[in-house]
């Protein structure tokens, strides 16, 4: 199977013999970067291989339509509830640029003892099972190949069933894996000893299949209220993850610290985050770096989100980041839709291709104000060490309440999260292995007495069953589905319609979900125009709408609105009249023909017609007009004769006559087209002169009957007179 | 517990240390921290990590569930699932496999119980 990028991804077609796919590789895999990147007039420093398939930034089409690829990783996160969908998604998101797709689990997972199996629908993420796993892996697998880049996808190796999922990750060739045994403590209750001791054998897993790890610690950012104070503690809970890694382990350069810049403005963001993303790269320097954007002081305005998630990417490249996340601009309003997936991508390739080589012209200060921050923050985080060990220990400081305490240490405001040892999720299960205690298989963490049946398999343990599943893959038991109602089969059937003939709905996040948004401005105050704009939208015929954002303009003068609400009807596309593309010659290939032999036109708007900015859009430089081609335009004014225009075009040696013929009362626009093309018979130049008419009520085909070259009506730009006048003057050349 | 921020006072015996010290220090105390819980991690195990043991001697998710559920309530934790497995298919010379599907049936566990002395329940 591949993919046809004419084609929508088949999900019916990747969910075939799911049974037996195997993915084909496993392990993380970092961009290729390529030094002194040649792309289009410029050179790059920080940028990787370039895709073979890509949609560029909007602006490439000045630059020759370049899509640069940053050197970092860019993260996306999508899990809409429906794994189904969000297989499209990472399709899309791929093209612009994501080469790290991490999906979100359903919440309750972390609670869930064992593996869920099926394709269940999820809230606020997908129930993270082998099918689902298997299914987007394996279009992953097609899409790669499409992009021309390796895709790591990614998921959460936590709650109380982590040893599970990270065996089923192994086997499925997931790439990378949040796993910090500190989340499940402090964010999800789960006992203590428990954590930590499934945390070693989930790591050791990790280890043998290669999966990148990134840690929790950032969640303190978004817990702490307020953020910026956490952050020599969150220097030791990135080391106390980081180093039981090592122990484990693990290779330093697969253990990457989440990091997020803890503030954002109106307060005075990078002066606060820059020293502590330095300090912890100083700190941290062997360790890799995930970048993550602020999450924590998001509002419902995806611009104000996009701005702050810039700055983060500006303390990225003036620091480090081997894994950019993007955070999607509307993660503050709703689970996050398609477009604003793909706007973050988009927002992060721009943001560092636009500071690509931006190190190579600045410094970061080596003393002042910045080393003195790094130094106390350095310090700051030791002495939260020291206290630790003095209290008793790790579980002893936890059941003090030491994290995600508000307090910027040593200050303490006795808000931190306190946890039992005794306590939580899944205690009361833990048990001591005994002397002769067995696990034979591949990658099992601490004692292990395999030299009780054969000391020859003491390095290789699952030798006494003929390999395990890692070895030898057969081994693995596929569970298709468990419910009969809710499982993707159901769902897509529900959706056939849309999947199977021409009919489209518009749609956010599930196909055909029917939801649109919708930008509004009213000129009354906030609470006003909240309750206008739901009546307006019931008005347009929309159901279950709902304001998702609102911003003063002014307290009385007026308010922005947008709003959401859903669709119930269908389009045929079958039925759409579409007519065809206009033809287009690229800008570079105009200009270069008018270099090599120059063009004069004569232009005017004629009869008693006082309009003049239509005509004045098409040549004027400053609307994207032709003289910008560098065509020569001799402008006549407005109620020009036409034998004014023709004389004057006889005089210059012109190549064309352009007249905007606005007033179409009587059909008089059309007279006018006869009149002149009968003109310039008369006069005898007519088959080396082009006569080209345009106007708002001017319908192409009506124009060419009169006689005329070409007639252009409402929405013509600059370009589509331009390519017309080249391609007709090579015409003519021809037949002369 | 409140505390004001005493960091000027608390910091009086880092001050003189080199940055390279200073981070040394850090990964030095990490490192302290962290060894009780590898200790911890190697000398125990759960039923999460003896599902993971199944799952990779070929058993389902289900079957894991099953297999460790049965395994706890003969107090045999302590002697690993996949060793009960392990233990039953040696001494019956049959499939891992069908000695997992065997226990989950409820059938043969007297043997098991017998070949490790009654068990060891936690």
């Amino acid at each position: 199977m591949t993919l046809d990028i004419n084609e929508k991804i088949d999900v019916k077609e990747i969910l075939k013999d799911l049974e037996n796919y195997r993915p084909k590789r496993r392990g993380w895999v970092w961009r290729q970067k390529v030094e002194g990147l040649k792309m289009g007039p410029f050179t790059y420093k920080n940028c990787s291989k370039p895709l073979v398939n890509s949609i560029p930034l909007p602006s490439a089409k000045y630059f020759g339509d370049i899509d640069p690829q940053p050197e970092h990783t860019i993260t996306t996160e999508i899990a809409s509830g429906r794994f189904e969908d969000d297989i499209r998604r990472m399709r899309m998101a791929a093209w612009h640029g994501a080469d790290h797709i991490m999906v979100i689990r359903t919440a309750g997972q972390s609670h869930f003892d064992g593996l869920i199996e099926g394709t269940p629908q999820g809230i606020g993420g997908i129930p993270i099972t082998r099918k689902q796993v298997r299914a987007q892996r394996k279009a992953l697998d097609l899409i790669e190949e499409e992009v021309g880049r390796p895709i790591n996808y990614h998921s959460y190796v936590s709650g109380v069933a982590g040893p599970d999922i990270a065996v089923m990750f192994a086997e499925e060739g997931v790439n990378g894996a949040h796993q910090d045994p500190q989340y499940n403590v402090l964010y999800r209750n789960i006992n203590m000893v428990r954590s930590f001791v499934d945390a070693a054998e989930s790591k050791k897993i990790m280890v043998w299949a290669d999966i990148a790890q990134i840690d929790g610690a950032h969640n303190a950012n978004a817990t702490a209220r307020e953020a910026w104070k956490v952050m020599p503690e969150l220097m030791v809970q990135h080391a106390l993850n980081s180093i039981f890694s090592v122990k484990i382990g693990m290779k330093k350069s697969n253990i990457c610290l989440s990091t997020v810049p803890p503030t954002a403005p109106p307060a005075p963001n990078i002066h606060i985050d820059l020293p502590y993303a330095v300090a912890l790269r100083d700190l941290f320097s062997e360790y890799k770096m995930r970048a993550q954007m602020n999450t924590k002081y998001m509002e419902s305005s995806t611009r104000e989100a996009t701005v702050t998630h810039v700055l983060n990417l500006m303390i990225s490249k003036l620091t480090s980041a081997d894994i950019q996340s993007t955070i999607t601009p509307d993660e503050g309003r709703n689970v996050p839709w398609h477009m604003y997936n793909v706007e973050a991508c988009d927002t992060a390739k721009q943001a560092l291709v636009g500071m690509d080589a931006l190190m190579e012209m600045l410094e970061l200060k080596k003393d002042g104000v910045l080393a003195e921050k790094v130094r106390e923050l350095k310090e700051r985080a030791v002495l939260f060490m020291e206290e630790i060990l003095e209290t008793g220990g790790y579980f002893k400081a936890v059941e003090d309440g030491f994290f995600v305490d508000s307090g910027y240490y040593p200050e303490r405001n006795g808000d931190g999260i306190a946890r039992k040892s005794e306590g939580g999720v899944g205690s009361g299960a833990i048990f001591e292995r005994s002397e002769d205690y067995l696990a034979p298989v591949t990658a099992h963490f601490g004692y292990n007495n395999v030299s009780q049946y054969d000391p020859s398999a003491v390095n290789n343990p699952s030798k006494l069953i003929g390999g395990c599943t890692f070895e030898v893959p057969e081994k693995i038991i596929f569970i298709d589905e468990l419910d009969e109602t809710d499982n993707v089969n159901v769902r897509m059937e529900e959706t056939k319609e849309l999947r199977d003939t021409t009919k489209i709905k518009p749609e956010v996040e599930w196909l055909g979900d029917g939801v649109v948004q919708m930008d509004l401005f009213l000129s009354t105050s906030r609470r006003v125009a909240e309750y206008a704009a739901l009546e307006i939208g019931k008005k347009m015929g929309l159901s279950d709408v709902e304001v998702i954002h609102k911003e003063i303009m002014h307290p009385s003068e007026g308010t922005r609105i947008q709003l959401k609400g859903k669709v119930e009807f269908t389009i045929d596309t079958k039925d759409l009249e579409i007519p065809p593309e206009p033809d287009i010659m690229s800008e570079e290939e105009v200009r270069a023909d008018i270099e090599a032999k120059p063009m004069r036109i004569v232009a005017g708007t004629v009869g008693e017609d006082e309009h003049s900015v239509g005509l004045r859009e098409i040549i004027d430089i400053k609307h994207g007009g032709i003289e910008k081609y560098g065509i020569e335009c001799n402008y006549l004014g407005t109620s020009v004769p036409l034998e004014k225009l023709v004389d004057a075009a006889i005089e210059i040696n012109a190549d064309a006559i352009l007249i905007s013929t606005i007033i179409s009362h009587d059909e008089l626009h059309y007279k006018n087209m006869k009149k002149i093309h009968e003109l310039c018979i008369e006069k005898g130049i007519r088959d080396k002169m082009i006569i080209v008419s345009g106007g708002t009520q001017v319908i192409p085909e009506m124009a060419l009957k009169t006689g005329v070259d070409a007639g252009f009506g409402r929405g013509t730009k600059g370009i589509n007179v331009a390519t017309f006048l080249v391609k007709k003057r090579r015409e003519l050349i021809n037949e002369n | 517990m409140k505390r004001a921020d005493d960091f000027q006072k608390r910091r009086e015996h880092l001050i003189d240390l080199t940055d390279e010290q200073l981070k040394e220090r850090f990964w030095q105390l990490a490192s302290q921290m962290v060894e009780p819980l590898i200790d911890l991690a190697t000398k125990n195990t759960t039923p999460s990590i003896e599902r993971s043991v199944l799952l990779r001697m070929g058993f389902s998710s289900l079957e894991a569930k099953g297999l460790v559920e049965g395994v706890m309530d003969r107090g045999l934790m302590g002697k690993g699932a996949g060793h009960v497995v392990y233990i039953l298919a040696k001494e019956r010379n049959i499939s891992i496999r069908d000695a997992g599907l065997a226990l989950l049936e409820d059938n043969l566990w007297n043997e098991v119980l017998a070949i490790f002395e009654g068990g060891n329940k936690v």
